[in-house]
This record gives structure tokens, C-alpha cells and sequence, in this order.
């Protein structure tokens, strides 16, 4: 096949301003493809590893941002079969400027001890404990802003007012956790700070918490242990829905929007108008290739060859513009990752997204060369030869 | 010698619409092994699907037409297309070579249907371009050639592989008289010193001079056999 090469890549040059506006078209639709993809893996493997099968998060039923009383806690513990209790409020702000939105949360005490994905040093952590208005940044987030341990760090909360009027929350740096995980890279992004300072210094939605995370001893018996957690408080006036990090991480997503949807939605109306526009060039190169094609059959080429051959010329104009966009978009994710961190969740272009690729360039290759490629196969010599 | 090919009542019809168009009628033809042929004749007289006939790039509507002891007018599109690649060499008036492919790679095409290895083929098609003379324009694309040198260009394509026929359709036609004599001169080159039995279409009588033989078709029928008087070579 390799000896064909140079006559499949001969036709494709044969006209190379064309060639090189419809390789341009396929690599954007490909940096899209690796961009959109790269979003749409980070939502729908929010949550996604191993301690997932063992935590479980309570939050109110009525809504997500309706926080619950302090008072669950005691008795969330005392539910058999839980393990271990945390909670987090939800704090957002920004940094300098509202473009920077960040994740902020204020994290009881032992929040890191449900979340050892979250890499920290135990001395930083140690620090985090003692200090009031410590916090702790992901490295992608401390990275994008030039955060060092010991940096104060001004908030703009965007919600929570202090008690003194001020909208401004200063916070010590004291630890920068890592994941190593790289499906969970976005988790990096954020910041953590003392609930208890976030309690106390808050003007309103004190005493309570946002929502409680659960570590279970036993994932078979998260069914049982969530109905359990939600008997608590039946018929109060905070009933809670507790459910599974994973099932949690996808509601909190389809608050938004059905990313999946929309993703795959965008991507079908690219790939479609790139079938047009693909389709119709090599319509195009192989009508004025016809007298050639008519040779090539003449030396000797079986019909069934130049089917090959065109086809082979249109899963490699595929294949190279796709394997450029793919790169392009590895490159850009992993720009963006670093200046966003968490603030659009991404994942780095990884194999899954390249067989993808691979994959759909051959079956578009295939689509858009086969009517041409027909055409070619079913010439008469005789009649292309004379113009006929 | 036996002849090379042999035609028996060769008629070939075409239609167009409802309208049936016989553009051979009944032919019969025998080609010595070795034979340099010049088929003459008005346009429209059937000389050119006489000689796509006799290479096989098309199928005889009624009668037989024998090559090298091969029926090859039973034979299917793919066989025809297999039989083309070992048996025949085909130059034209256009010489069709690929645009974008370097000669040496135009005349390197036919050996890519081959199991020779890339060293063997790059060395054959040097080999065919030093005996058309072109050694030095080896890595030159069409465009950069003249029409004599890219017609050259062609007959060593034809010649690549080795062919025992050599069909050619007015290979001098779109050339000026010294690059139609260079051209005319080689084919009776590979004729004389190569044994390549060549048939070849043309308008000019010229050109036919150099044939060992001249036939004249007239509305699809042959009207004449004459040998040529006195071959220019």
C-alpha cells in the first residue's frame, strides 16, 4: 500500500490552494471536535473514581443552593452504615476581576479526610487547621494566578457579604493540593477555606450547611444508608435528597444545560457541513481528474483499484486535517486548562479522544470519497480518454 | 513467425440513443510478431476502436481477436485490466502523463502493479527513460518538459514493463516535424533492435513512412493493405 502513496498525495497537491482550504476546514472542525469532547468528558466524569462508590451527598430537596441545618450533622453520623460526615458551603467570587469566577468552598475540618484524591501535604493541612483564615488552592489554580504559600489572598464575594459591609475576604495561603488522577485534572481548580471562619464571618446563611458529604463503609449499602440519611428529616421543613457523587455531580451539571446534548449537537452540525464541503471538493478533484483516472486504468489499474486509490485520497486529506486539529486541540486544552483551571471544566485530549478522531476521519473519508470514488471505478476508458 | 494478433471478423457497434452506429464492419487482420503497423485512414473510419480493440481497452461487439494466442475478447473487465498491465504498452497523442508525478514516477506507474520491490522499479524506470533519452530529465515534472520530451516520456512508460505490443494513437500528432521525427525514430528503434511489435494510429502520412506496413480503413472496413514502399528506416 505504501508504494501507492505518492500517487495518492500527487492528487492531492494537484490543486493545492483547494487542497489546503478544505485541509484548514477539517482542522478546525477537528479542534472543535477535540475541544468540545474535552468539555464533554470533564461533565460527564464529574465525580467519576474509585471513593465515588463510597460517598454519598445529602442536599436539600427543595434545591441545591437551599442550605440545611448544622443540626443534620449528629445525626447523619449516627446513621449505620456512614462512616465518616463533612460539609461545604458553597462561596464562588472572584479574583481581581469578574472574569476570574472561581470555585470557592468553606470545608469543615475533616473535609480533606473524605477526599483523598486531593493530594496535601500534612503539615499545609496542619496549617490550614490552625490557621482562621487559611485556605487552600488546586495547583492549576494557584498556578494560573502566581498563588505561593503565604500569599494573601483578597476574594470578591460575589454572594456573601462580610458582617462588616465588606464584599472583600482576605485569605492566607497555607497548602496547594494536587490530583494526580487526570481524569479529575479539574479539581485542581479550586479553593477551600475554614467553614468556621466563613460562619462566623458571614452576614447571613450562618449555622447552616450547604451540603454533607457521607463516607459509607460498604457501596452495596449506599441505597439503604441514603433512604436512611432522608428519613431524618421527612416531613421537616428541610427534607434532603441524598444520592451518589456521580449522580450528584451529573443534577448539579443538568442545572445548567444537557451538555452531552448540546455538545453533540454542535459537533453534528460540523461534521455535517464538513461532509458538504469535503464531499464537494473531492466531487470536484475527481471530475477533473477523469482522463487520469482513465490512464491509470489503461496501464493496468483494476477498477477495483482506483475505488482504492480515491478513496485512500480522501481518508488521508481526513486523516492528516484531523490529526492536526487533534493536536491543535491538545495543545489549546491544556493552554486553557492552565489559565482557566476549573472555571470550564476540561479534560487533557487523551486516547479515547484520538481513536475517536481517528475513527470518525476514516468513516468521513469513507462517506465523502465514495460517490467519487465510484465514479472513477465505473469509467469507461474509451469514452474518458475521448472527453466523452 | 506466427502472427501476434489475430482478428477474425471483428465488428463492433455502438448506439446512441436508438441510433446504431457500426464502426467496424467485419474486419479481419492478422499482425506479425515484430510488425511495425501504421493504420490510416478519414476520421470516423474506425482506426482509433480498431486499435482500443487490439489493447484492450474495449470489447469487440461480434467476432475474435486473438493476442499472443490469447482470446481476449472473452475476456472480463478485470482479466482485460491484468492482461493490459503485463502485455501492452499505450501511447497517445496527449501523451497523459500525471501532472504532478515526476517522470521518472510517470514511468515508474505501471511497475507499482508489479511485486518489484521499490529499488527494482526505480532502477527499471530509469533504465526505459535512458533509452528514450531522457536519463537527464528523470526527476522533471510534465510541465517542465517539451511535448517531444513528454511524449518520450510516455513511450518509456509504455515500455517499463516490458510489453510485447505497442499500441499508439497518433503519437506525433500534437508535435512539431522534429520532435515528430525523434519520436517516430525511436518507436522504430524499439521495433528494430527491441522486437516491440507496434501499432500505430496516424493521420500523416509521414508519420506512416516509418511503418513496415500501412493499412487504410475506410467506414470500418479495411480497403487496403499495401506495404510501405520504402520504409524511412
Amino acid at each position: 500500500m505504501v508504494k501507492y502513496l505518492p500517487l495518492v498525495w500527487s492528487a492531492l497537491l494537484r490543486r493545492k490552494t483547494r487542497t489546503v482550504f478544505t485541509l484548514v476546514s477539517v482542522i478546525a472542525a477537528f479542534l472543535l471536535f477535540g475541544l468540545l469532547n474535552s468539555v464533554r468528558d470533564a461533565f460527564a466524569s464529574a465525580g467519576r473514581n474509585v471513593a465515588a462508590a463510597t460517598r454519598l451527598i445529602t442536599i436539600s430537596k427543595e434545591s441545591f443552593v437551599v442550605s440545611l441545618p448544622k443540626s443534620l450533622l449528629l445525626q447523619i453520623r449516627s446513621v449505620p452504615g456512614v462512616s465518616a460526615v463533612t460539609y461545604a458551603n458553597w462561596f464562588g467570587g472572584y479574583y481581581q476581576h469578574p472574569q476570574n469566577q472561581l470555585v470557592t468552598e468553606a470545608v469543615a475540618p475533616n473535609y480533606f479526610d473524605l477526599y483523598p484524591e486531593f493530594q496535601l501535604p500534612a503539615a499545609q493541612l496542619r496549617a490550614f487547621h490552625a490557621t482562621r483564615a487559611g485556605a487552600v488552592a488546586g495547583a492549576s489554580l494557584a498556578e494560573r494566578f502566581h498563588w505561593r504559600i503565604g500569599d494573601e489572598i483578597p476574594i470578591e464575594a460575589t454572594i456573601f457579604p462580610q458582617k462588616s459591609g465588606s464584599n472583600t475576604w482576605t485569605f492566607t495561603l497555607v497548602g496547594i493540593y494536587h490530583v494526580d488522577d487526570p481524569r479529575l485534572q479539574g479539581e485542581e481548580g479550586a479553593l477551600f477555606f475554614n467553614w468556621d471562619y466563613f460562619d462566623q464571618a458571614t452576614a447571613f446563611g450562618g449555622g447552616t450547611a450547604g451540603w454533607y458529604i457521607e463516607r459509607i463503609a460498604h457501596p452495596q449499602e449506599a441505597y439503604r444508608v441514603a433512604h436512611e440519611i432522608d428519613a431524618l428529616s421527612l416531613n421537616s421543613d428541610h427534607e434532603t435528597k441524598t444520592e451518589s457523587e456521580d449522580a450528584f455531580a451529573a443534577a448539579f451539571v443538568s442545572q445548567f444545560a444537557d451538555i452531552g446534548l448540546i455538545v453533540g449537537s454542535i459537533m453534528g452540525a460540523v461534521f455535517f457541513t464538513l461532509i458538504l464541503l469535503t464531499g464537494n471538493t473531492m466531487a470536484q478533484a475527481v471530475r477533473e481528474r477523469i482522463p487520469e483516472l482513465a490512464i491509470l486504468k489503461t496501464i493496468g489499474f483494476s477498477s477495483r483499484s482506483v475505488l482504492a486509490l480515491v478513496l485512500a485520497e480522501s481518508v488521508l486529506l481526513l486523516a492528516l486535517g484531523g490529526a492536526i486539529g487533534l493536536a491543535l486541540a491538545a495543545v489549546a486544552v491544556n493552554a486553557i486548562r492552565a489559565r482557566l483551571g476549573a472555571q470550564i471544566p476540561m479534560l487533557p485530549v487523551g486516547t479515547q479522544a484520538w481513536l475517536s478522531g481517528l475513527a470518525l476521519t476514516i468513516i468521513i473519508g469513507l462517506l465523502v470519497g465514495a460517490l467519487p470514488a465510484r465514479r472513477g471505478m465505473r469509467l469507461r476508458i474509451v469514452e474518458a480518454l475521448s472527453g466523452r | 513467425m506466427g502472427p501476434l494478433v489475430e482478428i477474425r471478423n471483428l465488428s463492433k457497434v455502438y448506439t446512441r440513443g436508438r441510433e446504431r452506429i457500426e464502426v467496424l464492419h467485419h474486419v479481419n487482420l492478422d499482425i506479425a510478431q515484430g510488425d511495425f503497423l501504421a493504420l490510416m485512414g478519414p476520421s470516423g473510419s474506425g482506426k482509433t476502436t480498431l486499435l482500443n480493440l487490439i489493447g484492450g481497452l474495449d470489447s469487440p461487439t461480434e467476432g475474435t481477436l486473438e493476442v499472443g494466442g490469447q482470446r481476449i475478447d472473452r475476456l472480463g473487465q478485470s482479466e482485460l485490466a491484468r492482461w493490459r498491465a503485463s502485455h501492452v504498452g499505450f501511447v497517445f497523442q496527449f501523451y497523459n502523463l500525471l501532472p504532478m508525478l515526476s517522470a521518472a514516477r510517470n514511468v515508474e506507474l505501471p511497475l507499482l502493479l508489479t511485486k518489484l520491490p521499490a529499488a527494482k522499479r526505480r532502477r527499471h524506470a530509469a533504465i526505459a527513460l535512458e533509452l528514450v533519452g531522457l536519463a537527464d530529465r528523470a526527476a522533471h515534472k510534465p510541465g517542465e518538459l517539451s511535448g517531444g520530451q513528454q511524449q518520450r516520456v510516455a513511450i518509456a512508460r509504455a515500455i517499463v514493463s516490458d510489453p510485447t505490443l505497442l499500441v499508439c494513437d497518433e503519437p506525433t500528432g500534437d508535435l512539431d516535424r522534429q520532435s515528430a521525427v525523434e519520436v517516430l525514430t525511436l518507436l522504430q528503434n524499439l521495433n528494430r533492435d527491441h522486437g516491440k511489435t507496434i501499432v500505430m494510429v496516424t493521420h500523416d502520412p509521414k508519420a506512416a513512412e516509418h511503418a513496415r506496413h500501412v493499412l487504410h480503413l475506410d467506414k470500418g472496413t479495411l480497403v487496403e493493405a499495401a506495404q510501405a514502399a520504402e520504409p524511412a528506416w
